[in-house]
């Protein structure tokens, strides 16, 4: 590895749709998997990923993104997202990407560190029970950095 | 491509240390290419993996990842990481002489 190698990456998850979610989850545990020290941080409608009772139903957004293909009008019929995300899980399945549940579990395995925004917990009514076992800490923006430290910030 | 000398043979290795040809590998020289890698002992453990990557590989022709790993070779993810602290599929790969595992998951 050469000298300007990436030791450590903190990644911010701020998106609650599927597309939003997976990009942060695989940067993460692919850092770990290269022996890169790896945090991630739940922001937003990120928390849905880390949420107990909503982490199993996050989906794609069939609305509002073009990269998808589907006409605005055919996105938003009832059961469009349901429909996609069903797709897309059993794509990635094949491609051996986990469901949101293993993959979080798999990342705590791997010993990166799991963390909830305090400010957007306040703003949801989020209490630490909400989420799932694990979130190890629900942390303020001054933690994060704290945490962040030495280390590259990847926001998405 | 460099050369490495292991158990008193020279190999080919890449960039990472990876052996070029998996067939030139012995029991021998895995206790070496793992103190390259930062593993002073193989225990019985790391062998268990170890030795479950050259199954895979010598099956499917390719390295398990770590979701694979921690499903069926009998070894948890977290003992994987503790075990391979710099990577498990990756170390363990490259201490077995096969080629680097390439996914992304």
């Amino acid at each position: 590895m050469g000298e300007d190698a990436i030791t450590k990456v903190s990644v911010i998850v701020s998106k609650g749709s599927l597309e939003g979610v997976y990009p942060a989850l695989i940067m993460a545990n692919g850092a770990r998997a290269d022996g890169i020290a790896a945090d991630l941080f739940f922001t937003f409608f990120g928390l849905d990923a880390v949420h107990r009772r909503r982490y199993e139903h996050v989906k794609v957004a069939t609305v509002g993104n073009p990269g998808l293909h589907v006409a605005t009008l055919a996105g938003g019929l009832p059961g469009m997202s349901s429909v996609m995300t069903h797709y897309m899980e059993r794509k990635m399945e094949k491609l051996d990407i986990p469901p949101i549940p293993e993959f979080l579990q798999m990342i705590a395995d791997s010993g990166a560190g799991i963390y909830a925004c305090k400010a957007s917990c306040d703003l949801f009514d989020i209490a630490r029970d909400d989420l799932v076992d694990e979130v190890e800490d629900i942390i303020t923006v001054g933690e994060f950095y704290a945490h962040a430290a030495g280390g590259q910030i990847i926001f998405t | 491509m460099t050369t490495a000398t292991y158990a008193g043979h020279d190999v080919e290795v890449d960039g990472e240390g990876f052996l070029e040809d998996p067939s030139e590998w012995t029991r021998e020289m895995a206790t070496e290419i793992a103190r390259d890698a930062g593993i002073e002992t193989l225990s019985a453990e790391h062998w268990k993996v170890v030795d479950f990557m050259r199954a895979q590989y010598a099956e499917k022709g390719t390295g398990p990842t770590v979701r694979v790993l921690g499903k069926t070779s009998g070894v948890s993810i977290k003992e994987l990481y503790e075990l391979f602290p710099k990577g498990p599929a990756k170390t363990a790969a490259r201490i077995a002489g096969i080629p680097k595992p390439r996914g992304c998951i």
